[in-house]
């Protein structure tokens, strides 16, 4: 359906997008998730023919690289939306179906309005909508021409937190619903495993993961994967047999991990808090985090370690204890 | 749209905009840059007559300028800061000088201070009512430059260094002085050009004892026919013009620094305590005395014959007397203003709508110096345009002496910059992406700036065109050197009634006078009903 080849551009010096190919296909949802400045947004942009690349875009088998924005067929939500300010809610809506050519666009308005859920909305003025209502708007004016392709830039981005939870479950029922093919980029791991089937992840312009939710969280492609998803115990080892040479001491790890160097993640369910175990360590910090207690130790050698672990079991902060890894929470990462 | 194929949109509509210039500004300059050189251009420039000239525009510039600021700083304040009934009106009120013609603000110090003048005291053909008029011309550039930013800075870090232990002088001395340093300097920069370039209130109020350099080219042309020395002087003129605007390019540049800025209702207050209201209340007085005095006098002064108070002097204008001052009814003129003023509208438009258009987006040194070409026919000064017309376009290749096109050709010129520096923030101030939104649910680049640019832009652009109107209507300096001698316009009609004896003469010019200045400040409130926001920094 979508294919991107090779695409690759330059500002300056700096690198936004590095060779970046791939395929979605035909009402795949796709997140792409990445840092600020990982040429997520630029990869967007591309695609809609808002900015030049080196490289192919392809749609249905067709190269678009020269065809200009408005004759691609493809639909963009901006990020903080891009809303027609001097135009009202219907207005924002009808501007798609106007500019290809239909006259009367009332039913089809009142249709996507009903569908985002402002049925009747259509005569109030942008600016006095709320975030998530003008999210809404943004979402059925780039319904409205019925794009081959929907790009969402940061969808959620300026929510808050229960508003963004609840719309990211409305938005991926909407989409298999209507069997819209979605590339979607955002910085929320939660937002992007919720949303899509698929997750790429990038890494300052290049694509350094893809895979399902699932996949991308139990095997990070590396360690730039692993930390970004927010795991920081990450340290460089030596495999020999089924046992790591770590920082933290010898730690058992799957069976079948390649031989030699690599880096290796515990993730923090791995790292027990036992009486007894070879490793002592100090309570540094303790965080409740309602279902369960975040521990920040301070082992007696190697980089501090992330814990977490059941509320009635938490030691105290400045406890010393003792630690052991489980192996079935330990990733060798490959990159 | 692939960069390539936008560079090639913007060089397009900046077409016609670099043509108009190069035809109708550079290549007249070119033609007055050849007579001089061909003189003994180095005879002139160290001729004694010529240096007293040029240091008298130099120190009347200067004074004059000081003078603005001493009386408009205080009043910039009272617009910025404080709160009171009749302010907006007030603000339209005091911003009409600046769009008066020259020649209307020189027959009304004359009606004020002249021989007979109401005041009693005559002080025309002295250097004070030079300077005077010029306080009351740039009063408005002081407070609309100075006080749009005022209005807009934040004065709660005012209030931050209060807190941090500075007594409230030492507050602004130390925290908004800075902030407001260089709009302080671009306003006396732009003062001071608008006053070294200045024509026609040193024609009708200096006599013959004081000449600018406008007025000595325009005398060397019209009474000396000495065209060399006239473009001598002009090319002198024109080196000063490009250093000041270069300057005022740096400090414009300089003054894109980041200020904390607010919205201007929440930085005003209701003033307070007697201090404030005395503040208050002497400004007022000074406005009304310094702006509207002069314009009062004149409207009194065009309907007073000799028998008490009547509509002689405008009956007279209908008059078509053998042996007229202008060889058709004076009634003619206002129609040949707004007839000329009308074309030069539409063809500023045109032109500076266009490269506005090109220069929306900010990058790049072309757009800037593009930016800076345009605004060269504003600081340049009129008579240099219309001198430059007369001696460029009087001949083959370009023959336009019997065309009716040629006055709004000049006037435009001189309007061009207006509708620039209206229109052009307006447009840049219109977020990109709602251009790449239109443009990604399918609209043409045409059709998106139709959708997207032109409901936010039309207010600017009725705006700029009263401008241009307005700037056309009173044009004065160029259009002198070339309107065609049974065409006048009114400041020209205006100007030869003034330079006649009589009664009759007098009040025919007082009363052309009043039309402009209701035609001009007419046009000007309707605009200010409008409300752009912050514009008019020039």
């Amino acid at each position: 359906m979508l294919q991107l080849d090779s695409l690759t551009v330059r500002f300056g010096p700096h690198v936004a997008l590095n060779d970046v190919t791939l395929d979605v296909a035909e009402h795949e949802i796709v997140s792409v998730l990445g840092p600020s400045g990982s040429g997520k947004s630029t990869l967007l942009r591309v695609v809609a023919g808002l900015q030049p690349s080196a490289g192919r875009v392809l749609l249905d088998g067709a190269d678009v690289s020269a065809v200009p924005p408005h004759r691609r067929g493809v639909g963009l939500m901006f990020q903080d939306h891009a809303l027609f300010p001097q135009r009202d809610v219907a207005g924002n809506v009808a501007f798609g179906p106007r500019m290809h050519g239909q006259r009367d666009t009332a039913g089809r308005v009142e249709e996507l309005l009903a569908l985002v859920g402002l049925a009747g909305a259509g005569a109030r003025a942008v600016t006095t909508l709320s975030g998530g209502e003008q999210q809404r708007v943004a979402l059925a004016r780039a319904l409205a021409p019925e794009p081959r392709v929907l790009m969402l830039d940061e969808p959620l981005g300026q929510l808050d937190r229960t508003l963004r939870e609840r719309l990211v479950v409305e938005l991926r029922q909407l989409f298999t619903r209507l069997g819209t093919t979605v590339l979607a980029v955002t910085h929320d791991q939660g937002e992007a495993f919720a949303l899509s089937d698929r997750v790429v992840v990038m890494d300052a312009g290049r694509i350094a993961q893809v895979g399902t939710a699932q996949e991308v969280w139990s095997q990070p492609a590396s360690a730039f994967v692993a930390r970004f998803l927010g795991f920081e115990n990450v340290v460089a080892a030596v495999v020999r047999g089924d046992v790591a040479d770590t920082p933290w001491g010898p730690i058992r790890v799957p069976a079948g991990t390649p031989q030699g160097q690599c880096d290796l993640l515990v993730r923090p369910n791995g790292v027990l808090v036992k009486d007894r175990g070879k490793l002592g360590a100090t309570v540094a910090a303790r965080t409740f985090r309602g279902d369960h207690v975040a521990l920040l130790l301070t082992p007696e050698r190697g980089p501090q370690l992330e814990a977490s672990c059941r509320l009635q079991d938490a030691p105290e902060p400045g406890a010393a204890v003792r630690l052991v890894f489980d192996a079935a929470e330990v990733v060798p990462l490959p990159g | 749209m692939t960069a390539r194929r936008s560079a090639a949109a913007r060089a397009g509509l900046l077409a016609l905009p670099l043509a108009f210039l190069a035809v109708f500004f550079a290549y007249p300059v070119a033609s007055i840059v050849g007579l001089g050189l061909r003189g003994a251009a180095w005879d002139v420039v160290t001729d004694p007559d010529v240096l007293s000239v040029l240091w008298f525009t130099i120190w009347q510039a200067a004074a004059s300028t000081a003078l603005t600021l001493v009386v408009a700083l205080p009043g910039a304040y009272v617009f910025a800061r404080l709160d009171f009934p009749g302010k907006s009106l007030l603000r339209a009120a005091v911003t009409v000088p600046f769009v008066l013609p020259t020649v209307v603000v020189g027959a009304a110090f004359l009606a004020l201070i002249g021989q007979g003048g109401v005041l009693g005291v005559q002080l025309d053909r002295t250097v004070w009512a030079i300077l005077a008029a010029h306080v009351f011309f740039n009063y408005a550039v002081v407070v609309r430059t100075v006080g749009g930013l005022w209005a807009h800075l934040d004065p709660r870090q005012e209030e931050a260094a209060q807190v941090l232990g500075a007594n409230r002088w030492r507050a602004w001395l130390s925290v908004t002085l800075p902030a407001l340093a260089p709009a302080v300097g671009a306003a006396a920069l732009m003062v001071f050009l608008f006053t070294f370039t200045s024509f026609g209130v040193i024609q009708i109020l200096g006599g013959p004892r004081y000449a600018t350099l406008e007025v000595e080219i325009y005398r060397q042309t019209a009474q000396l026919l000495d065209l060399p020395v006239a473009a001598v002087l002009s090319l002198l003129q024109f080196a000063v013009v490009c250093v000041l605007l270069a300057f005022h390019g740096w400090t414009l540049r300089r003054r894109e620094s980041a200020l904390t800025l607010v919205s201007a209702v929440s930085a005003a207050r209701k003033p307070r305590g007697l201090g404030q209201w005395t503040f208050l209340v002497v400004n007022l007085v000074v406005m009304a005395v310094l702006l509207l005095g002069p314009l009062a006098v004149l409207v009194e002064r065009s309907f007073a014959t000799a028998d008490g108070y009547g509509l002689e002097f405008y009956r007279a204008l209908g008059r078509n007397d053998t042996g007229s001052t202008l060889f058709v009814a004076p009634w003619e003129a206002v129609g040949n203003s707004l007839l000329f003023g009308a074309a030069a509208t539409v063809i500023a438009l045109v032109v500076g709508g266009l490269a506005a258009a090109a220069m929306t987006r900010r990058a790049g040194s072309l757009v800037r110096s593009v930016d800076a070409v345009l605004m060269l026919p504003l600081g340049t000064s009129a008579v240099t345009v219309g001198f430059g017309f007369l001696i460029a376009l009087d001949g083959p290749p370009l023959d336009l002496r019997q065309s009716v096109l040629l006055v709004p050709l000049a006037q435009a010129l001189v309007a061009v910059p207006f509708v620039v520096r209206t229109i052009l923030p307006v447009l840049r101030a219109v977020d990109e992406r709602l251009r790449e939104a239109a443009a990604v649910l399918g609209a043409s680049p045409l059709r998106a700036w139709h959708e997207v640019d032109l409901p936010i832009v039309w207010r600017a652009l009725l705006v700029a065109a009263g401008f241009a109107f307005a700037v056309s209507l009173g044009e004065f300096g160029a259009t002198v050197f070339i309107a065609r001698p049974d065409a006048p316009t009114l400041p020209i009609a205006i100007f030869r009634f003034l330079a006649r004896p009589g009664d009759l003469n007098y009040g025919q010019a007082m009363a052309l006078s009043t039309i402009l200045m209701v035609l001009c400040a007419g046009s000007l409130l309707v605009l200010e009903r409008l409300k752009l926001g912050r514009s008019g920094e020039f």
